[in-house]
């Protein structure tokens, strides 16, 4: 700690005044447009609903109605007008903000730079005075703007900002990451709904580029991420959680509903526990998804829940086949190794659509793809499909009816104006129309009854089915052969649109589900948020409980339920326990009338969710699954984030009232040490002048306050838990000559013995840490060492560390003292009044050593009887390689 | 001495500047006082003290960015007062130009000899030196010869040249980057465990105990300095 870093009382109450500061949450995008001070304006119009007095200090709206919608709401705090050149410019009015002293300012454009002439240049700066002054901020940023990330934007979108804030605003704020996935934008940006200034319009068609998008949205979250405290990250690294920017390898494995996808599961975890990756279990959803059974649709939920368990992120996408799917996500998610499982269709099977292993080696580019043998034993459960349709309702018949009827009283109008030949494709419209709108077999049937009013009501004889030229019967199969692969094409079309809307609906309830979680404020909040959520989007009633001494306690209810009978508190134990789903329509207690599955994360089990419908039957339809295990998934995650939370601000509080403890303490130091000099001078001064018994009582009694002083200081700076160090090679001999040498006086004339070996390398320590360990050590001796003793310091060599020992001849430490020796303000009992010690000295030691890398232990000797401190260096600290002396 | 020495005393408190008054004035040093860097550079230009005892933790400006402006400004020799833990302060501002430097709280002896030191130091301009004694330690710095107890004793060119770095100065504290600097030139990275062993080796050839070195002393972190005769220890 240096002179200047001293903190002064001052300083100290400006740290106090901190206290009252306000606080900054930044809504930080990646682009323009993704909807910052849309999202601003929103937490603002609800914090205001909570009593908050909140004014709005600017916003642009760029007239987009939404946001304008949103001011409006607002106290406004007018512009103030900078006349400039022959313009005026208007500004946020900083005075007229602090003279109206709200609790929250909302400010948008963190990054603006304000016009000349105005109190500071960049608005940041206008924020900082706000939040000096006790008023929180609400403030928007793009990414591209941060300082350090500059250059990094500029150098792969090729438009430069010139407008940029420092990182250091990062530090202290609360940050939310609005985000946009990049196709989204970009549909906002053609709907004309991003503001873009008209000079730099050009250059941003080039900026708002997919891969563009994509890199500015990692980078902000990446940032995002960086800027919450490294003691949240360690914790969240240490534990496995999802979320961490990993680089370098990703795995990705393919489930299906086949019974071997839990073994490929299974092989994917142990695959990404080898690599340290984090890995994906992704289902493609093909038009074949459509026409699973129940039962296979159920097992495929609970290997997605598998996965979930063992920590890989799941997802489920629409594709075409599954090759192509699987190709798009690999890329997507970057993976760098696909599991997938050999293939248990028929040889009929793979000749007609060729093996997915095959075409996913063949396209799939640079990733390594590996194929896992089924060990299925039942392949002959798994049969080749064919597109079904469901059977569908007879008015879907009905309907394909009259559609052919209607085209035959066309063709009949036509048929003087056209060739046979052309009526019969008429018929395809109404094949194509029944296999679009009701499926396969609507069309299928739709062709054959087209084939057959062709043959009735126009080739000759005409009503009749009997055909006279063998050239019209080619005619009819042609039909009846374009009209069946078109049904089967425009069914395949039809099926792949339906399940994209599933998946999309279903997305979109994830994403808003975990919309509803991140702004619940408390534990509370947050979990009946995800019984209200949860009960809305599968239509059920839900409980939440969590595992307390007593048993399942209940925390939350939608609808509101107040108890919990026996069985169902037993069913809701047996999930926890087991991490499986337990109750009604599960395998284990199913006379609960509640479906319990389990939330949990790496971490372990956070509490079950409970399931109930009204009616009898299953708790929950088997295709509302998927989407139950991931809002279970995202319900979990959040419920742990919220603990981590809490957790990390009791560390703050500890740390900050460490640190301030810590200041505190320096602050003191200092401020008695220099009336301390003037005192010990003086007395000095008298002694010699005047010879006088009582200055040298007071400067034996200065002294002794100094080094009381010194100790508490130095306490101070190893509870800070910041000890500046310079580590550099160090010379034991030189220490001990150092220490020997400026503990003459308190040791009063003991002889001190030195026994070193002559060629004890050389150790990687602090000199100066060393310097005062060894100091108090001796002081330590020289007070309870039996007067006119010697002390010796012994250095030796073992296997894997060098010890340095002091040692005294006495009394040495009552048995059981050996660890509560090193605590602060602990002294041997008893000796108090005789020994004047601060009961820091020790503890000191052992703050500095451990600072270090080293330990120390206090024991006893015996020939002769004493106490001996043993400093140990461990092997990591010894330089082995002792340099020659002389080199050129 | 026909002349009194004149000496600068810059410090914020009155009650130390009274008290290095007092001391300095029983030893027969005339003073002049400064109680911020304002006043320290005036009187520096003004009174041209010889000595200047300047504390590093001023008001108005940071006491280390003083140091060379008073080694540019006058020949004055400049011995800083700080706090114990500074070390790293320490050895900046020896590096700086600073001449020694006095840790707080001092006893006015001690002050009193590193002045006594400082200007025997000043008077011979290092390098003026031709010889110096410590204890049965000669070093002749011009015939390039180290005797101990009247015998010549072996050294290498790095020990000799470590030995003269203290010698030029004794009892000031020279810093490891200083006598590293002229003894390895050539090395733009200097790795201080070298010098640990040669001072180990030097401390071998010269001291009677080298468990308990009388005559190279140790500041820890900071340097190493030549004991002179007198010293207690």
């Amino acid at each position: 700690m240096n002179e200047t870093a001293r903190p002064d009382p001052e300083a100290f109450l400006r740290a106090a005044a901190q206290e009252g500061r306000g606080r900054l949450k930044i809504f930080l995008g990646s682009a323009p447009g993704v909807g910052k001070t849309y999202e601003m304006l929103t937490e603002g119009a609800q914090r205001a609903k909570a009593g908050t007095d909140v004014v709005i200090g600017i916003v642009e709206t760029h007239g987009r109605r939404e946001t304008e919608a949103l001011v409006h709401g607002h106290e406004l705090i007018a512009r103030r007008i900078v006349p400039h050149q022959n313009q005026s410019l208007t500004e946020m009015d900083i005075d007229a903000i602090l003279a109206r002293q709200p609790q929250l300012a909302l400010v948008d454009e963190l990054a603006h730079s304000n016009a000349p002439g105005s109190r500071h240049p960049k608005r940041y700066q206008d924020v900082e005075e706000l939040l000096a002054a006790g008023i929180d901020v609400y403030s928007t940023l793009n990414i591209q703007h941060l300082e350090s990330l500059n250059d990094v934007v500029a150098s792969f979108t090729r438009v430069r900002v010139r407008e940029t804030v420092p990182d250091s605003v990062l530090e202290d704020a609360d940050i939310e990451v609005v985000d946009l996935p990049p196709d989204e934008l970009i549909e906002r940006l053609k709907d004309g709904k991003v503001y873009i200034p008209q000079e730099a319009s050009r250059a941003l068609t080039h900026f708002f580029s997919k891969s563009n998008l994509t890199a500015l949205r990692e980078l902000a979250l990446r940032r995002a991420a960086q800027a919450v405290d490294a003691q949240m990250l360690d914790y969240v690294r240490a534990h496995a959680l999802a979320g961490s920017f990993a680089v370098g390898e990703r795995v990705v494995v393919a489930i299906s509903e086949q019974p071997s996808a839990p073994g490929l599961v299974r092989a994917a975890k142990r695959l990404a526990d080898a690599l340290r990756a984090p890995w994906t279990a992704v289902h493609i959803e093909t038009r074949r998804s459509a026409t699973l059974s129940d039962a296979e649709r159920q097992g495929l939920a609970e290997t997605l829940a598998l996965a979930s368990r063992l920590g890989a992120a799941t997802a489920s996408i629409p594709a075409r086949n599954v090759v192509e799917g699987l190709r798009r996500f690999a890329s997507d998610a970057r993976a760098t190794q696909i599991v997938i499982g050999k293939s248990t269709r028929s040889w009929w099977f793979e000749l007609r659509h060729g093996s997915v292993v095959d075409r996913l080696v063949r396209d799939i580019g640079s990733v390594a793809v590996h194929v896992l043998p089924s060990d299925d034993d039942a392949p002959a459960r798994v049969r080749s499909r064919a597109i079904k349709g469901h059977w569908g309702r007879p008015a879907d018949y009905v309907m394909t009816l009259l559609a052919v009827v209607a085209m035959t009283a066309i063709g009949r109008l036509l048929v003087e104006a056209i060739d046979l030949g052309n009526i019969a494709l008429l018929y395809l419209v109404p094949v194509m129309f029944a296999a679009a709108s009701y499926g396969l077999r609507a069309g299928l049937f739709g062709g054959l009854s087209s084939s057959l009013a062709y043959n009735f009501f126009f080739l000759p004889p005409t009503g009749t089915l009997t055909v006279s030229n063998p050239e019209n019967i080619i005619s009819i199969l042609v039909l009846l052969g374009v009209a069946i692969v078109t049904a089967q094409f425009a069914a395949g079309v039809r099926a792949q649109a339906n399940l994209a809307g599933e998946s999309a609906r279903q997305n979109a309830a994830l994403a808003g589900f975990s919309r509803h979680l991140t702004v619940a404020a408390s534990e509370e909040e947050l979990m009946q948020g995800v019984c209200a959520e949860i009960a809305r989007l599968l239509d059920v009633r839900t409980v939440l409980l969590t595992p307390s001494a007593v048993g399942p306690t209940l925390r939350a209810a939608f609808p509101p339920e107040d108890r919990m009978e026996q069985i169902e508190k037993a069913a809701a134990q047996w999930a926890m326990d087991n991490v499986q789903p337990a109750g009604r329509g599960s395998s284990t207690l199913t006379a609960s009338d509640w479906l319990f599955h389990p939330l949990h994360t790496q971490r372990g089990v956070l509490g079950v969710v409970g399931i109930a419908r009204d009616d009898a039957g299953l708790a929950l339809r088997p295709d509302q699954m998927p989407l139950l295990i991931s809002l279970l998934d995202q319900a979990a995650i959040a419920l742990d984030r919220m603990a981590l939370e809490e957790q990390m601000l009791d560390v703050r509080h500890v740390r900050e009232r460490d640190r301030l403890r810590a200041a505190l303490l320096s602050s003191v130091s200092h401020d008695l040490r220099t009336p301390l000099t003037t005192i010990l001078s003086a007395a000095q001064e008298l002694r010699r002048d005047h010879a006088l018994p009582l200055a040298e009582l007071i400067e034996g009694e200065a002294l002794r306050l100094n080094r009381f002083v010194a100790n508490l200081l130095d306490m101070a700076r190893v509870e800070a838990g910041a000890l500046p160090m310079r580590i550099e090679a160090t010379d034991l001999f030189d220490a001990v000559a150092s220490a020997v040498q400026d503990t003459r006086q308190s040791l009063s004339g003991r002889e001190v013995k030195v026994d070193i070996p002559p060629d004890i390398p050389l150790v990687r320590v602090d000199p100066v840490l060393l310097h005062h360990i060894l100091l108090n050590l001796l002081d330590n001796a020289g007070r309870y060492g039996d007067p006119g003793t010697p002390v010796v310091i012994r250095g030796a060599r073992t296997a894997d560390a060098l010890l340095l020992s002091v040692i005294d001849q006495g009394p040495g430490i009552p048995p059981g003292a050996e660890d509560r020796l090193f605590d602060s303000f602990t002294r041997i009992e008893g000796n108090d009044r005789a020994k004047h010690g601060t009961g820091l000295g020790l503890a000191i030691v052992k703050g500095f050593a451990e600072a270090m890398g080293l330990t120390v232990q206090a024991t006893n000797v015996d020939d002769p009887p004493g106490a001996c401190f043993t400093i140990r260096i461990p092997e990591t600290c010894i330089i082995k390689d002792m340099p020659l002396d002389d080199r050129p | 001495m026909t002349t009194r020495h004149k000496v600068l005393i810059v410090d914020d408190e009155l009650h130390i500047r009274r008290l290095i008054h007092s001391a300095l004035a029983r030893a027969d040093y005339e003073t002049v006082e400064a109680q911020n860097a304002r006043e320290a550079l005036d009187q520096l230009r003004d009174a041209l003290p010889d000595i200047v005892i300047l504390d590093l933790g001023l008001p108005d400006r940071d006491g280390l960015e003083l140091v060379p402006l008073i080694k540019q400004r006058s020949d004055a020799t400049l011995i800083v007062v700080s706090a114990r833990e500074a070390t790293d302060q320490k050895v900046a501002a020896l590096d700086l130009g600073a001449d020694d430097y006095l840790t707080k709280p001092f006893d006015t002896d001690e002050l009193l000899a590193r002045l006594r030191v400082a200007l025997r130091n000043r008077l011979t301009k290092g390098g003026g030196v031709s010889a110096v004694k410590v204890g049965d330690v000669e070093i002749d710095l011009l015939a390039r010869i180290v005797r101990k107890g009247g015998h010549e004793v072996h050294l290498t060119p790095k020990e000799y040249g470590v030995l003269v770095q203290l010698a030029k100065f004794p009892g000031r504290v020279i810093t490891h980057g200083q006598i590293m600097a002229q003894v390895w030139p050539r090395e733009v990275e200097h790795h201080v465990e070298y010098l640990r062993v040669l001072v180990r080796t030097l401390r071998h050839k010269l001291e009677d105990d080298p468990q308990r070195p009388q005559i190279i002393g140790n500041e820890p972190g900071i340097g190493y300095r030549l004991r002179t005769d007198g010293e207690g220890g």
